[in-house]
């Protein structure tokens, strides 16, 4: 799945980062705890969250994650997009919440651990 | 061919907590070490970090780079691990409530690093501190 597709389906925002048009997205990893998405999220490149700070732009970099999807339409500060803009990750914010964001990915094919 | 890095981690700082890490996975880039190597080495070498932050009030990080993989040596004057053996459970953390809001503290850091590393290796003393030998070998 393509990034834009990603963003039509949640009615996503782009807040930073490139649209990262040629990556096929086929996996993703919903938390809000940072150590299970390093315990689990290994082959993952995308990331769902509702924690906001610095340390989700680091495990996502850690992973070589390349997108960042925060639910419930949560936006970080401008710091933390900041970092994700030098990272080289694209960061969303959609209304939906954590579950509802997930089942329509799902749907859409996208699959998880 | 062996390269050596230093790095100080600041206690208590989650804002730059990582930075230690993502250097050296920059650097393992710039080299063209395998990326599953590299990503071995980020995740296990960022949940030492984070775990000095949280428990340790910082500390000193050693990476070695070689032709045959990446030693990072992790040492900190923190409180030290009274129970290594619990510690290395999946789960099992003392974390406080502030650090499981800040995304950590699930009890995964030890078990991560182990998972993740070619060998592992714990030394402690309770109220001398800590240090961690990881080795990622390229296969």
């Amino acid at each position: 799945m393509k990034m834009k597709e990603i963003i039509t389906l949640l009615e996503g925002r782009l807040l930073c980062g490139a649209p990262q048009d040629d990556h096929e997205f086929t996996s993703a990893f919903a938390s809000d705890m940072m150590s299970d998405v390093l315990a689990y999220g290994q082959s993952q490149s995308l990331l769902l969250t509702g924690l906001l700070n610095q340390q989700v732009i680091r495990t996502a970099e850690m992973l070589d994650m390349r997108c960042i999807i925060f639910v419930r339409g949560k936006t970080p500060a401008e710091e933390v997009l900041t970092l994700a803009q030098e990272k080289g990750i694209a960061v969303l914010s959609t209304q939906r919440g954590m579950f509802t964001a997930s089942g329509l990915l799902y749907s859409a094919g996208l699959r998880g651990v | 061919m062996t390269l050596q890095y230093h790095y100080t981690v600041p206690g208590d700082d989650f804002v730059h907590a990582g930075e230690a890490s993502g250097h050296l996975k920059g650097i393992l880039r710039q080299l063209g070490y395998p990326n599953d190597a590299i990503r071995r080495v980020a995740i296990s070498m960022y949940e030492g970090e984070i775990n000095m932050v949280i428990h340790a009030n910082g500390g000193e990080i050693d990476a070695e780079i070689d032709d045959r993989g990446i030693t990072i040596v992790l040492r900190d004057q923190g409180p030290g691990i009274p129970d290594v053996e619990k510690a290395m459970q999946e789960g099992w953390s003392t974390a406080s409530d502030a650090i499981r809001e800040q995304g950590f503290g699930a009890g995964m850091g030890l078990p991560n690093m182990k998972k993740y590393t070619d060998s592992m290796q714990i030394d402690t003393v309770l109220g001398v501190g800590t240090t961690i030998t990881l080795r990622v070998d390229l296969h």
